[in-house]
């Protein structure tokens, strides 16, 4: 045993070290310098850039309140889409603090008769940074948005149309809505509607 | 429920399936020590390491000898993220200027790393620096699984050697599986996520003005190489607080089903080298069967409530699934698919919060743990935490019939049992203990966000994924604190090692035993019954155990949620 401990020693100690330089080192900047040479884009957070300046990141959520927007989902990172500190609500299934959260979130929106509220659009996600919508979230705030500006409901609930996306095999997760890229091409269609 | 989510949950499986044997194949090369194409460029690498550190990797050691090697190991490993986590506000790469961590909160963080828990009492991009991620933990993230692996393979060595005293050489299995196995998938794997949208830079974070003029912080980092062997290595430590639901860590379905099948690959292919290694692999395929029918009932039940919906929400006019703490992206299927990966092996990375799933659906991921991980499991954890059911499994056919029960040409005998009997009695010992201590303590009771059995379940889940080395949480819990730190770092400690020691010396002396050839009377292991049996132990044995605990939480819930009651 005494032997056993001792003969450990070395070699526990140098290959710590040996490991730390090559798997804590040398493995993870090989890969950053590969990275920014061959995904430049992709490496450094997949940023939208409009007229130079950097308006968010293809793959982040970000907060929308104006009625000329369609808004994301509620978000529980931060005081909202707050992306130094991701993060769900943790609300289990019979809490009453969800309940009443969900109901608020009711409240504001902007009813459509006849049609129930899709579920992804009062609750919060995983991330509190999901950029996405489902088409029928989307959907959902076509006449909000249409009225909003001025444009008929017809040309907005098209863009919705345009902007579903789905997996590269159908089955792998469900079809979304990027809600930056969406309100980005709405601000372009207002830039010749009438503000 | 979907045709299409269910047409998700058959191709995962099937694509696993028809992995196994080339990665089976390919652990089997390494479990021998023999040349690989990878040693032409990284065979200078592996003779340096031994050279530098006074190994000869040819030496045979004794289960002892094994034990202590790989222990100390593990423990210099520990205090050296220790000292860098303390450290980290002087260290370099540090762009946020970050603060050294709290002693209890390095403490935990090191042994939840070492012990392949990675359960994370913080938040990642609020907390670790770029040096801390790279340098003190993505090196237990390649280690700690390098360590399971070669733990399996020492156990299988007891099982394929006859009268033999050793069980081979721990630093030559932990440098060939490090080398040849988990860093060139690793740098493949990586390479395809940062291809996908998943950050690998050394900056900290970038600045940017929203569509409606606000301020908004992304936090950037060294992610991919990082996520990779996360994922691999089943390790389940995010880079950022919300893991892989988190855009930046598992920016799409297409990443999350690789995400998936990278968390089950080497377990799967370990049942395969475990058959190779006895000499008959329909061995190996039986355990794999009695492993996905386990999975396959989990993944069931949890996709059909999660898809079901909350029927408190539906109450208020919305319908549809339980889309609380979900992505888009991924949805009910992918999500409780994922769910139930992360937590029948040990991985413990999330797509969605467990903790907001309806009541029944997040009590799969709690079963999946208490079955002591079996179900494909951990890398190398999880094939020999099976094997002892399995030893368990022919002593129990032994009784019934009357014979010295037998198992892939072993005897096994009183010494033997005792030892799986320990090493199975720890998880029930620990999880149960510690909850009920939590659960009447004011330090304990702190900690659940959620009122109600609820909050008890958010106990019980933190102790079983403490326990299990999983690292998953239902995370509404206030863990960083010095009473839940400490309990989960000793519940992390014991899980992992007090399970290792005893199935060594299993090794040890199944390795020293004759080889009893099978004969007529010999009890089948490879068939449909034996199969059956198998299942019907873990489930038993691993399951049974915790009902009550299981009706005081998520059973009490689900009736609570159909009655409509919130707390």
């Amino acid at each position: 045993m005494n032997n056993d401990l001792t003969s450990s020693l070395r070699p526990a100690l140098v290959m710590t070290g040996l490991f730390a330089v090559l798997l804590g080192i040398a493995y993870p900047l090989a890969m950053t310098g590969v990275a920014q040479a061959v995904f430049p884009h992709q490496a450094n957070g997949s940023l939208v850039v409009d007229h130079g300046k950097a308006v968010g990141s293809e793959l982040i959520g970000q907060g929308f309140a104006s009625d000329r927007y369609f808004h994301p989902r509620p978000s529980a990172a931060g005081k909202g889409y707050d992306a130094m500190a991701s993060g769900g609500s943790n609300f289990g299934p019979t809490s009453q603090p969800l309940v009443d959260r969900i109901k608020g979130d009711i409240a504001n929106l902007h009813p459509v008769p006849g049609v129930s509220i899709p579920p992804d659009l009062v609750t919060a996600s995983a991330s509190g940074l999901d950029p996405d919508l489902s088409p029928e979230a989307a959907l959902y705030q076509v006449r909000r948005v249409a009225a909003a500006r001025r444009l008929p409901e017809a040309r907005v609930e098209a863009l919705v149309e345009g902007a579903i996306e789905t997996p590269i095999l159908p089955f792998l997760g469900d079809a979304h809505v990027n809600v930056l890229a969406l309100n980005r091409q709405l601000d372009r269609l207002g830039a010749t509607a009438g503000r | 429920m979907t045709i299409q989510g269910w047409l998700l949950i058959l191709v995962f499986v099937g694509v696993l399936l028809a992995l196994t044997k080339p990665m089976g194949l390919w652990l089997h090369a390494l479990y021998e020590g023999r040349r690989t194409p990878l040693h032409a460029v990284l065979g200078p690498v592996e003779r340096g390491f031994y050279r530098l550190s006074g190994i000869d990797p040819t030496e045979e050691m004794g289960w002892k000898r094994y034990a202590v090697h790989m222990l100390v190991f593990n423990a210099v490993l520990m205090l050296l993220t220790y000292a860098v986590l303390r450290l980290q506000g002087v260290l370099p790469l540090n762009p946020n200027k970050l603060a050294a961590l709290p002693e209890h909160l390095a403490a935990d963080t090191a042994i939840s790393f070492t012990t392949n828990t990675n359960w994370q009492s913080y938040a990642g991009e609020s907390t670790m620096s770029n040096l801390s991620q790279m340098f003190g933990l993505t090196i237990h993230n390649f280690l700690s699984a390098a360590t399971g692996i070669a733990l399996a393979f020492a156990f299988f060595r007891g099982f394929a050697r006859r009268e033999a005293e050793t069980i081979g050489n721990f630093w030559a299995d932990c440098t060939r599986i490090t080398l040849y196995l988990l860093l060139p998938i690793s740098i493949v794997y990586a390479l395809y996520l940062v291809a996908s949208g998943v950050p690998q830079t050394l900056a900290g974070s970038v600045d940017i003005t929203t569509l409606e003029g606000a301020k908004q912080t992304l936090a950037l980092g060294p992610v991919a190489s990082q996520e990779a062997i996360k994922m691999l290595g089943t390790n389940g430590g995010g880079f950022f607080n919300a893991n892989s639901a988190h855009p930046f860590e598992n920016p799409s379905a297409a990443t999350n089903f690789v995400q998936m099948l990278s968390i089950f690959l080497i377990g799967f292919g370990l049942t395969w080298t475990f058959g190779k290694a006895v000499g008959n692999t329909r061995q190996g395929w039986a355990i794999l069967s009695a492993m996905v029918m386990i999975f396959l009932v989990g993944v069931g039940v949890c996709y059909w409530q999660e898809a079901g919906g909350n029927p408190i929400v539906h109450h208020l006019g919305v319908a549809g699934p339980n889309m609380e703490g979900k992505e888009v992206r991924f949805g009910a299927a992918a999500s409780a698919l994922f769910a139930a990966v992360t937590t029948a092996a040990s991985c413990g990375a999330v797509n969605a919060m467990h903790d907001s799933f309806t009541a029944l659906g997040g009590m799969i991921p709690l079963i999946n743990i208490q079955l002591g991980e079996v179900v494909v499991g951990g890398v190398g954890a999880g094939v020999y935490g099976f094997l002892l059911f399995a030893i368990l499994a022919v002593f129990v056919a032994g009784l019934m019939v009357g014979r010295t029960p037998e198992y892939v040409g072993k005897k096994i005998e009183g010494r033997e049992v005792k030892l799986a009997v320990l090493a199975i009695a720890v998880l029930p010992l620990i999880i149960l203990g510690f909850t009920a201590v939590s659960a009447v303590v004011g330090a304990g009771l702190a900690g659940p966000l959620n009122k109600g059995p609820h909050g008890f379940t958010e106990i019980l889940y933190t102790f079983t994924s403490a326990v299990g080395n999983n690292g998953s949480a239902f995370a509404g819990l206030t863990a960083s604190t010095p009473f839940y730190d400490s309990m989960i770092g000793i519940a992390m400690w014991v899980g992992r090692f007090f399970i290792i020691v005893p199935m060594l010396a299993i090794a040890g002396s199944l390795a020293a035993k004759k080889y009893t050839p099978e004969t007529a009377g010999s009890f089948p292991t490879t068939g449909g019954l034996w199969v059956g049996l198998l299942v019907g132990i873990v489930l038993i044995l691993g399951g049974l155990t915790f009902l009550p605990s299981l009706a005081l939480g998520p059973i009490a819930d689900h009736l609570a949620m159909i009655a409509g009651k919130t707390f």
